[in-house]
């Protein structure tokens, strides 16, 4: 009987567990052990130990690369901020906000292609948004947002930002509901105004949700790719270039896999490291720590 | 909000380049003639099916599997059961960036780059869809499953007939969740897919707006005709939705 249940149990799991192992397990563990490779796929793998790693070091599109990720985590604070304050914007008991909360909502689920065409158009150089800053008379000339070395990261950012907002307002909607109403209630009676409420009250408590919402943001800003990549292609002159866009160039444009493991792996070692630094920042707070 | 006011103006307007000033909003005449044009001169068609059948099997395994993995995790005693579970809760954490070079060597020797399958095997096992399958299951009553014994239901009819049933609402919810992620999804596809004609929406429009740069009423046509699927389903579907999002964000 018992070992018929097992062989039923795992008769259940068999496909899962066959999908998990190749698709998820296998590629993590050999992944890793593939940058001590070398291997354009034709060729077997040949073993060459550190040389990626020390090759990567003395790679100057690494650093440029390493550069660019890192400006790009700038992303996650202005997004924490901005999306506390439309989260509490949206919470407000106002006849059709679930409408409002719905059209912020609507770039999370639209194609980053969508998005990044759109915004493509958008920011040409003839664009919409440079005629309407002209006609505002807020700048002289048109802004060559995404040919422009110097600005084009920050414009590849800010369409983060705004396919991003609606996800995070949800996480944080979902904190602010977490918070039992006796809180505030309590120190509005103790006298408190409604922004001392919020900074010394609410945005405490909220810090859980802080905690995920930037963990989630941070690992995703480090590994962007899609938005670069149909917005300006990791130019103009690499100026866009990220971590991630290296290894796909270098695993699916030039075949060299181990090398482009190498570089998976270094970006792995940061996503964890800054998740690290998050978790000893943000760790205490919320419900627990009161 | 607005983008996509100006993104379905231009996709309706009859002439002129995107670039018109002052900027067009509400375009009169309106016309449905890009959605024609780049339905009938462009393969929009062809992407539009490839990636309803992409996102119809992408699901149907998805929730195949996490409704089949999730009942022994939930309701079985059998050994190893906790350390398997553990172990794909845990490869939630495992970082996944060179995971991507390996399914793509792995599916080239199983000779499956520039298939289909090759776009959706690598996403169907969902440890999400998994764990939401087996956080249902646990909360059906015993005495439900003690019943069906009694009457003398095998193992099979008491998952078919008793258990599916009661979890049909969270297989909802990870069906929407899902859709949105198949229906979007960029990156992999245009990682193994090399022939045009087999390309999803997403691909096959950034690769029209490389070959017809000019044209851009049509690719705006296309990107409406892009969005507008998932953001009805989002509509219809707000609330089962979010919850998959709050739920995806507690676990």
């Amino acid at each position: 009987m018992d070992a018929r249940r097992t062989y039923t149990a795992y008769l259940f799991l068999a496909p899962a567990l066959l999908l998990l192992g190749v698709f998820t397990f296998y590629p993590v563990v050999f992944g890793t052990a593939l940058s001590l490779f070398e291997y354009n796929v034709i060729s077997p793998p040949r073993y060459v130990g550190m040389a990626n790693f020390s090759q990567l070091w003395s790679d100057r599109y690494f650093w440029i690369a390493l550069e660019n990720s890192v400006k790009y985590l700038a992303v996650v604070p202005v997004l924490q901020f901005c999306s506390i304050v439309l989260a509490l914007w949206v919470r407000r008991p106002v006849r059709g906000i679930a409408w409002f909360r719905a059209a912020y909502y609507l770039p999370v689920v639209t194609s980053i292609v969508v998005v990044g065409l759109l915004w493509r158009w958008l920011l040409d150089e003839s664009g919409l948004v440079n005629y309407v800053l002209l006609r505002l008379g807020l700048i002289g000339a048109p802004i060559h947002w995404l040919t422009n070395p110097s600005i084009a990261l920050y414009a590849v950012m800010f369409v983060t930002l705004w396919k991003g907002l609606g996800y995070y307002m949800v996480i944080y909607l979902a904190g602010l509901g977490a918070i039992p109403v006796e809180y505030e209630e309590a120190a509005s009676l103790d006298g408190a105004g409604p922004l001392t409420r919020l900074w010394h009250v609410t945005i405490p408590l909220l810090r859980p949700s802080v905690l995920l919402a930037s963990t989630l943001s941070a690992i995703a800003a480090l590994r962007v790719f899609e938005e670069v990549y149909v917005m300006t292609g990791g130019g103009p002159v690499y100026s866009t270039y990220t971590l991630f866009y290296y290894m796909f160039d270098q695993a699916f444009g030039a075949l060299h896999l181990g090398y482009a493991a190498a570089i998976g792996v270094a970006l792995a070692v940061i996503t964890i490291l800054l998740s690290i630094v998050n978790f000893r920042l943000l760790r205490q707070g919320g419900l627990s720590y009161y | 909000m607005f983008p996509f006011v100006w993104l379905l103006a231009t996709s309706l307007r009859a002439t002129g380049t995107i670039f018109a000033f002052p900027p067009v909003l509400i375009p009169h005449p309106p016309t449905l003639a890009n959605f024609v044009g780049v339905w009938n001169t462009m393969p929009l068609g062809r992407f539009f099916a490839n990636t309803v059948y992409i996102t119809a099997v992408g699901i149907g395994l998805t929730l195949a599997v996490s409704a089949l993995a999730g009942y022994p995790l939930a309701r079985m005693r059998f050994p190893g059961r906790d350390a398997i579970f553990y172990a794909i809760i845990a490869s939630l954490m495992l970082p996944q960036h060179v995971g991507l070079i390996l399914n793509f060597v792995t599916l080239m020797r199983l000779r499956l780059i520039d298939t289909y399958a090759a776009v959706y095997l690598p996403s169907a096992a969902s440890i999400f869809g998994i764990f939401l399958l087996r956080q249902a299951y646990l909360v059906i009553p015993q005495e439900l499953e003690d019943a069906a014994r009694i009457d003398g239901a095998s193992e099979g009819r008491l998952f078919l007939q008793v258990m599916l049933p009661l979890v049909a609402p969270a297989l909802a919810t990870l069906a929407i969740v899902e859709f949105t992620g198949y229906w979007n999804a960029f990156l992999w596809p245009l990682i193994v897919l090399k022939s045009p004609d087999r390309y999803p929406l997403g691909v096959g429009l950034l690769y029209l707006s490389g070959q017809f740069a000019t044209n851009t009423r049509y690719i705006a046509a296309g990107a409406v005709l892009m969005t507008v699927p998932v953001i009805a389903v989002f509509l219809a579907l707000q609330r089962y939705f979010l919850r998959g999002i709050m739920l995806g964000a507690v676990k």
